[in-house]
């Protein structure tokens, strides 16, 4: 079965690291990750994405370029809260049940 | 107009890591339901008993207003802010994640329990620099509500990045009060500690969530009760 691939962006390292580490536990999940918006739209044409997460630590015109990015892919966007594995599975559950 | 949801505290979900029973009034971690989301920007409330000697090691949070609230026994706090504290029962705890933090929470009682509440909000703001607030709050007066948190640094109890305002008091079973909102265009969570009371015509018991939209609460003590109000903007 093909994954859910979801590109997760996020300047904190650690949690971008939390992240990655919590989407690929699922095994129908995988991650890309970046750590600015400069890395991503290279990354973002070279292949297909089920969705874009921004996390923390990205200033506000770095969320908002990302936010066009996707858009222009017609990706859904996650603004990732919490940093962890509270609300993550949630949000990505949310964002693919609401397409 | 009036609207409510009453979460009964048996419909919660469930978690039992063995040194960790938690309950979670919304969607947390593997309990995933999507009618179970957030109040307004309400979105976590764990219940949560961890065993003596046991807790949460390091690990990271961001871009959340987290309030931790002792309920039985004390709680070791340490953080990449270089804070080390113990939160007792009796005190509130806040913590802005913005940008990103790592912390630490610990049973300080080696062999008992510590059973505490944890509640997330959504900030006003994302990326904010993360901060640390911790007070005593005293409820020794009886049948009216203390303020434990506000937006406001000035006010009393804890503040955080969000127009929010908890209330907790300890009621005598026949006591009868009004709650009336800071801010018209809030909502209002009710989560009953102990006890049964009527919020507006709703009969909740111990552990019983309940949402509310209304401009002010009449809140009546069926027993001996002591009952967290939690005032948040319904909008993120």
């Amino acid at each position: 079965m093909k994954k859910i691939e979801i590109f997760a962006v996020c300047g904190h390292d650690g949690i971008l690291q939390t992240i990655q580490r919590l989407i690929n536990n699922n095994e129908q999940w995988n991650a890309t990750c970046a750590a600015n918006a400069a890395q991503v739209a290279a990354l973002l044409a070279q292949s297909n994405y089920n969705l874009l997460l921004i996390g923390s630590a990205l200033s506000e015109g770095e969320e908002a370029e990302l936010e066009q990015m996707a858009a222009n892919k017609n990706i859904p966007v996650i603004k990732h809260y919490g940093g962890g594995s509270g609300l993550l599975f949630g949000e990505i559950h949310e964002a693919l049940r609401n397409g | 107009m009036e609207n409510f949801v009453i979460h009964k505290a048996a419909t919660r979900g469930a978690a039992d890591h063995g040194w960790l029973k938690s309950h979670h009034s919304f969607s947390f971690a593997n309990y995933y339901n999507p009618d179970r989301m957030n109040f307004g920007v309400l979105r976590v409330l764990n219940d949560d008993t961890v065993d003596g000697g046991r807790g949460f090691g390091d690990h990271p949070h961001d871009n959340m207003e987290i309030i931790s609230i002792p309920l039985e026994g004390d709680l070791v706090h340490k953080d990449s802010m270089g804070n080390e504290a113990v939160i007792n029962r009796g005190e509130i705890q806040a913590m802005s994640a913005g940008t990103g933090i790592y912390h630490s929470e610990y049973n300080k009682n080696g062999t008992a329990p510590v059973k505490f509440l944890q509640i997330w909000l959504y900030p006003n703001k994302r990326n904010v620099k993360p901060r640390y607030d911790q007070v005593k709050i005293d409820l020794t007066e009886k049948n009216v509500f203390h303020q434990i948190l506000s937006p406001n640094a000035e006010d009393a109890g804890v503040w955080i990045h969000q127009n929010a305002w908890f209330n907790m008091g300890k009621f005598d079973k026949g006591a009868e009060t009004t709650y009336q909102l800071n801010d018209k265009t809030n909502g209002v969570y009710a989560f009953i500690l102990s006890g049964s009371v009527t919020i507006n015509g709703q009969l909740l018991d111990a552990r019983d969530g309940m949402g509310i939209l209304a401009d002010s609460l009449n809140v009546k003590a069926e027993t001996d009760a002591e009952i967290l109000l939690m005032e948040v903007p319904m909008e993120l």
